[in-house]
């Protein structure tokens, strides 16, 4: 083979796995999102359940954690419950802005065992959306979910947590999902 | 031949500095190569030890925190990329054209190139570390959020100083590969390749396939931390450990770049002074090419703690134990070539039984920590320290010294002290030992790594590894002489400097003339 075509298919596939790279992040997103493994639930609102499995209990516990800088303070009206697959319970979070001016508050949720994450579905949640809140302004978020009946049986016990974080420095890019458009 | 090449080196005029700034001659550039690796490795060395006089003893004696991760990051980047890396370029410079019987390089000029944009990266990089806010802290895997939240402003610098490394590293592959595949003499089929040759291929391969995962790892960090991009940020919809298996999917097959052509180093040296052709030459040249192919597939063992399910873990777990297999083949292919030859122990030698038990140690260190349930526990220690110093140093940095005194007469015609490459032998096998086996201990005890503090229980084992560390480093100003002083003088040898050694590169004149092979030998 000639230097010049072996030096072009070497090039070509350089670029290839630079793109590859970037490749990576969509491929990541929908390998989780299949798979459910990482823990990510999904941002868009759930339909509401059809059928409830009254056989057994399920305990669920709710942890906030303000990221570092981000002045707000969180918290889950009760730490944990105990609920029934399939059935929609309604927890509110208490939400204040810490900081003496307006600041834009994003929660991202986590779900442990990740693998239950795909299980956990919200009807209505405050980290579907970013979160205007005045200086010093409290308010009270709600959570809509249910737990999927075909939650596998051995997962007893799951915890929803929530990140919070201080996005109002970059409100005008993130890239946050907007698809639902009742906010609460 | 030899009134051809004095002919010819009288037509390159430029003499001095230009000469070397010029020069496409790839033994020119092979030494260019193999000299700034050694400043590169005397720069990191000096690090470690700023490292290991502040572990010397518990508490904060020289460094600030800060300063000393500014330190343990360094000193990975320029070892990896500064040291180890361009060593085997410079080897692979310097002996694939005349392995394979070709005149020089297939792509002279970007020869240069690759070789001449390294000192800027390197100058970048240091440079950050004089400047307000200090150089990269953040470890050399740059994990996000520490290199995008929480890093400096001088990360704009870490990060075009990584690209410009990452060029340099993927010409040289490119260059590297055509000149394997178009420019090998005339009957030099592909397994009649040695060795040397066909484990740089391989790793060409892999530098082809990787280093732009890096380039685009580094660029996401610069546009997150710069341009407002969320790749790696929860709260715009990224994920940080996205980061980690877009780092280690570059990550892993690295290291066997690094350890690839140690491979092929040794499965030319040790059939020399055993005096026996190589044991398994084609397992040999497959095993390299599975170890290449199974680097792609183990990436996530090192993020066993990241939260994985059970079934990812067991996966990581079982492809990475496969790689022993044909890590095992290769170790005991040089066990039957050394078994009932008949055995010298010259310099080159030496370093390569030391490399074969030692890199063995390290590899099962690597199996340890491939097991998930106990890498829970051994995660982040100085146990992970000790088993990566047992490969890169007493491997990749070994090998490559075992190929410098095997072909450092071949270079400069003279051959070297023996009694200070002795002693410099016995001093770096010492020390070294001295200064990574205790690591497994602490490591195993709990002692974690990136830390300028320690418990006091950790004490005395850490004045021991520091020990250790100074005699290693000190040790390393004897390689340094030794190797000017065979440059300057010292006895002629023959053309074939090794009785029991093979291959082309020992039929040109010693020493080697500034152009070989201008004639494409018979190979039969």
């Amino acid at each position: 083979m000639e230097h010049a075509k072996l030096l072009k298919r070497l090039i070509l596939a350089t670029l290839l796995m630079f793109a590859f790279a970037f490749a990576l992040v969509p491929l990541y997103d929908v390998f989780c999102q299949i798979t459910g493994l990482n823990g990510k639930p999904s941002l868009e609102a759930a339909q509401v359940s059809e059928k409830v499995d009254e056989g057994r209990t399920v305990s669920i516990s709710f942890i906030t954690h303000a990221q570092a800088g981000a002045p707000f303070k969180v918290k889950a009206e009760k730490y944990a419950m105990e609920v029934i697959p399939g059935e929609m319970y309604t927890v509110n979070f208490s939400a204040k802005n810490l900081a003496g001016k307006n600041r834009v508050m994003q929660a991202v949720p986590s779900v442990s065992p990740g693998i239950a994450a795909k299980y956990l579905h919200k009807v209505a949640c405050f980290c579907f959306n970013q979160q205007p809140m005045q200086a010093n302004q409290e308010a009270e978020l709600p959570l809509l979910f249910y737990i999927d009946p075909e939650l596998p049986d051995e997962i007893e016990e799951l915890t929803l947590s929530y990140a919070v974080f201080d996005i109002s420095d970059s409100v005008k890019t993130a890239k946050v999902e907007n698809k639902n458009e009742n906010r609460i | 031949m030899s009134a051809h090449a004095e002919h010819n080196s009288h037509h390159h005029a430029p003499s001095g500095f230009k000469r070397w700034l010029f020069t496409t001659n790839h033994k020119d550039i092979g030494s260019l190569y193999l000299i700034f690796s050694l400043i590169m490795f005397l720069i990191g060395g000096a690090m470690a030890m700023v490292i290991r006089a502040e572990l010397f003893q518990p508490g904060l004696q020289f460094v600030d925190p800060h300063f000393f991760n500014q330190m343990t990051t360094v000193h990975g980047l320029i070892m990896v990329f500064g040291a180890v890396m361009p060593a085997f370029v410079g080897l692979a410079n310097w002996m694939v054209p005349m392995m394979i019987g070709a005149p020089d390089m297939a792509l002279p000029r970007m020869n240069n190139w690759s070789f001449w944009i390294l000192p800027f990266a390197f100058s970048i990089l240091i440079a950050s570390l004089f400047m307000e806010g200090g150089g990269p802290d953040f470890g050399w895997t740059f994990y996000a959020p520490l290199s995008t939240t929480y890093s400096n402003d001088n990360t704009a610098l870490f990060v075009f100083a990584v690209h410009i490394m990452g060029i340099s590293s993927i010409m040289g592959a490119i260059n590297v590969v055509v000149t394997i595949v178009n420019m090998r003499a005339p009957g030099m089929t592909w397994m009649k390749l040695p060795l040397f040759v066909w484990t740089w291929l391989i790793t060409a391969f892999l530098l082809i396939a990787v280093m732009p995962v890096l380039a685009g790892a580094v660029t996401m960090v610069l546009t997150d931390k710069y341009f407002g991009t969320d790749f790696f940020n929860a709260a715009g919809g990224g994920d940080p450990v996205m980061f980690q298996h877009i780092f280690w999917f570059f990550g892993h097959p690295e290291v066997y770049i690094m350890i690839l052509p140690a491979f092929g180093i040794i499965s030319t040296i040790i059939p020399t002074f055993a005096r026996k052709p190589l044991f398994g030459y084609a397992s040999m040249v497959y095993a390299t090419a599975s170890i290449a192919l199974l680097s792609f597939i183990v990436w996530a063992h090192h993020m066993f703690t990241t939260g994985m399910p059970l079934a990812g873990e067991l996966f990581f777990m079982y492809s990475t134990m496969l790689i022993s297999v044909p890590t095992g083949v290769k170790v005991f292919n040089w066990v039957a070539t050394m078994w009932r030859g008949s055995m010298t122990f010259e310099i080159p030698m030496m370093f390569s039984i030391a490399f074969i038990v030692l890199f063995t140690l390290g590899g099962f260190s690597g199996l340890m920590l491939a097991i998930t349930p106990v890498d829970f526990q051994y995660h982040d220690t100085y146990f992970v320290v000790a088993h990566f110093h047992y490969v890169l140093v007493t491997g990749a940095v070994f090998s490559i010294m075992a190929g410098v005194y095997y072909w450092l007469p071949k270079w400069t015609g003279n051959m070297y002290h023996i009694g200070l490459a002795k002693a410099h032998f016995w001093l770096s096998l010492i020390s070294v030992n001295i200064l990574f086996f205790p690591m497994h201990f602490v490591g195993l005890a709990g002692m974690p790594r990136r830390i300028p503090d320690y418990a006091l229980q950790f004490a005395d084992f850490n004045a021991i590894i520091s020990i250790g560390g100074f005699a290693f480093g000190l040790s390393q100003l004897l390689f340094v002489v030794v190797v000017i002083k065979c440059a300057r003088k010292g006895d002629k040898v023959d053309d074939k400097v090794w009785e029991g050694a093979k291959g082309l590169e020992w039929e040109v004149a010693s020493p080697a003339p500034y152009h070989t092979f201008e004639q494409p030998p018979v190979v039969k």
